[in-house]
């Protein structure tokens, strides 16, 4: 959850205060209690991401001859994605989904609330803070229901449209997009709010005061005080959020299924619908490979921007 | 004046609307769960009634649907507990030549999205005969949520005072004595954010049982609610909605539980998984 990986990354000093600390056997004792955990995170973490890498390389399948005999096709997979039209639209509809729901939406909706919600009563703070946190509370697939009954035909969206007298449209099939990066939105802005509060409580008061003084209006200090400050928080919020939404299955596959046509068909979808319903293995690997890699480099700059901020 | 009012006049409006368009979506569920008679929009109705609430909960494949999340998410819960403390304890008290690497590998894993593994887990699961297992669910989601689990816990433990055990072992303790009888009581904070956040996230995670078990009686609820869905989803608003409701209340119950805990947790961070 957010920046605050940094406080505790930032005080190894703290252990070496306990050099020594039982000292000689500690080694062993040490595997001992690290061994449940090592043998878990290897088979059933570790192992697979080996896979991953074998796997994208075979003609794995559930079907057909060469489900019996599996061998290795080079850079076949990858050829064959690489010409597929569906793969491309799939990467296009990752990335717009990525850029509206996650950088867009959630990251400046989050912000917009918690800037807002900094110097407002207690009371009033803690029922918007409630509602917001309501969509993060609510399990991804009751999310999907909520906005399939939402944005349905004659659903609460059309009736809301119908006061000012605006057609009655399905959105789900009219603007699928729309939908889903709004149902996402609903979901996870609760989380950067979170980490925006936590940011904000440390700007320091002096400095925005003496901006004030100075003359600078409300939007100045934003931009020239605040925003500078938290930046390191923003830079993390972001990344965590984007492999959050890298990762988005299951609102996705309830709510329209990757449809209609492939209007809302981000990778994932498409990993599934390859690997899963066409039991193309080997093939759905290749695009999980694709995934990995993304999420891989997206760790290491997480991890990079944490040690900018130690 | 005039400005600085006109200025805390929108902020409060902005943050009005937002809240509005927060609830809204919200509604429908819970209206439409107490209406026999719900549609797809909200709708304010005259007659109340646990109908749906009693139609859902009487069908026996609910109710094993809902005994077998309970039990995937409470053994997931525990496996993750002992497993992330007993890990976290040398990683916290100490001194390990290996610990930073260590450490920095568990806090790379704790942002890589699960579902870019879902496929070779699936293939794995097929090579050594572990499908349609909830044991091994069980097992594969513990692993997936160990990394966040282990980062929270050394955090934890480090604010435990070795002063304190150090005492226990002057009278005698063993290491494990004192783990569970001096620091397992200080770390109850650590042991209830990691237990609540590994629940709710097992509870809610419908991909990895939706590909890893396909006998409907072993499904857990988030699958199970999925299919009611598909089957009576366009028909049956209203125990779709009833469904949705009595799914939805354990995370809301456990967030309430352990959101004095959970506010200490968050602000010692680490990275959840979606």
């Amino acid at each position: 959850m957010g920046n605050a990986s940094v406080d505790v990354v930032s005080q190894p000093s703290k252990s070496k205060s306990k050099r020594g600390f039982r000292a000689g056997h500690t080694g062993w004792r040490a595997a001992l209690f690290m061994l449940p955990s090592w043998v878990l995170l290897l088979v059933f973490f570790f192992v697979p991401i080996l896979l991953t890498f074998y796997f994208a390389f075979t003609n794995l399948s559930l079907t057909g001859a060469s489900s019996a005999a599996t061998q290795f096709v080079g850079f076949r997979n990858f050829a064959s994605m690489f010409a597929d039209p569906t793969f491309r639209i799939s990467v296009l509809k990752t990335i717009i989904f990525l850029i509206f729901s996650a950088v867009i939406g959630q990251q400046v909706l989050g912000l917009l609330l918690a800037i807002l919600m900094n110097e407002r009563n207690r009371v009033f703070r803690s029922v918007i803070g409630v509602l917001v946190l309501a969509g993060w509370v609510t399990p991804e697939i009751v999310v999907a229901f909520i906005f399939f009954a939402f944005f349905s035909n004659n659903g609460t969206f059309d009736m809301i449209l119908g006061w000012f007298h605006i057609k009655a449209i399905a959105w789900l099939y009219t603007f699928p997009m729309v939908s889903v990066v709004v149902a996402n939105i609903w979901h996870g802005t609760a989380f950067s709010m979170l980490v925006y509060q936590a940011a904000l409580g440390d700007v320091p008061k002096e400095i925005l005061e003496s901006a004030e003084i100075d003359g600078a209006g409300r939007f100045q200090r934003l931009f020239r005080v605040t925003l500078p400050v938290i930046k390191g928080s923003i830079a993390t919020n972001m990344v965590l959020i984007t492999l959050q939404t890298l990762g988005l299955f299951t609102l996705i596959y309830s709510l329209t299924g990757g449809g209609p046509g492939n209007k809302t068909e981000t990778l994932p979808i498409y990993m599934y619908q390859q690997a899963f319903s066409d039991y193309q293995l080997g093939y759905g690997t290749a695009i999980s490979l694709i995934l990995l890699v993304i999420g891989i480099i997206a760790s290491f700059v997480y991890m990079r921007m944490l040690k900018i901020e130690m | 004046m005039n400005r600085f009012t006109t200025d805390k006049v929108l902020a409060h409006v902005i943050l009005v609307l937002i809240g509005i368009a927060f609830v809204v979506p919200l509604l429908w569920m819970i209206f439409a769960s107490f209406q026999p008679n719900a549609t797809l929009s909200l709708q304010i109705s005259k007659q109340w009634s646990l109908s749906n609430f009693g139609s859902i909960l009487t069908d026996p494949a609910n109710q094993r649907a809902f005994l077998n999340g309970i039990l995937l998410s409470i053994g997931q819960s525990i496996i993750v507990v002992v497993v992330a403390g007993l890990a976290a304890y040398p990683l916290s008290r100490y001194q390990l030549k290996y610990k930073r690497p260590f450490m920095y590998v568990i806090l790379f894993s704790t942002s890589l999205p699960i579902t870019a593994v879902m496929v070779p887990v699936y293939e794995l699961f097929v090579f050594i005969h572990m499908t349609d297992s909830l044991f091994w669910t069980m097992m594969f989601l513990s692993a997936s949520g160990l990394p966040y689990a282990i980062w929270i816990m050394k955090n934890f433990m480090d604010s435990v005072p070795i002063e304190l055990e150090e005492a226990a072992w002057t009278d005698g303790a063993s290491t494990l004595t004192s783990l569970r009888s001096v620091v397992a009581p200080l770390m109850i904070p650590g042991i209830f954010t990691v237990g609540i956040f590994t629940f709710a996230g097992s509870w809610g995670n419908f991909f990895v049982p939706f590909i890893l078990i396909q006998t409907p009686a072993k499904l857990p609820a988030s699958v199970t609610i999925f299919q009611f869905f598909g089957q009576y989803g366009s028909v049956e608003y209203g125990q779709l909605a009833a469904f949705s409701m009595l799914y939805t209340i354990p995370a809301v119950l456990l967030y309430i539980l352990g959101q004095r805990y959970m506010s200490r947790g968050f602000s010692f961070g680490g990275a959840t998984k979606g």
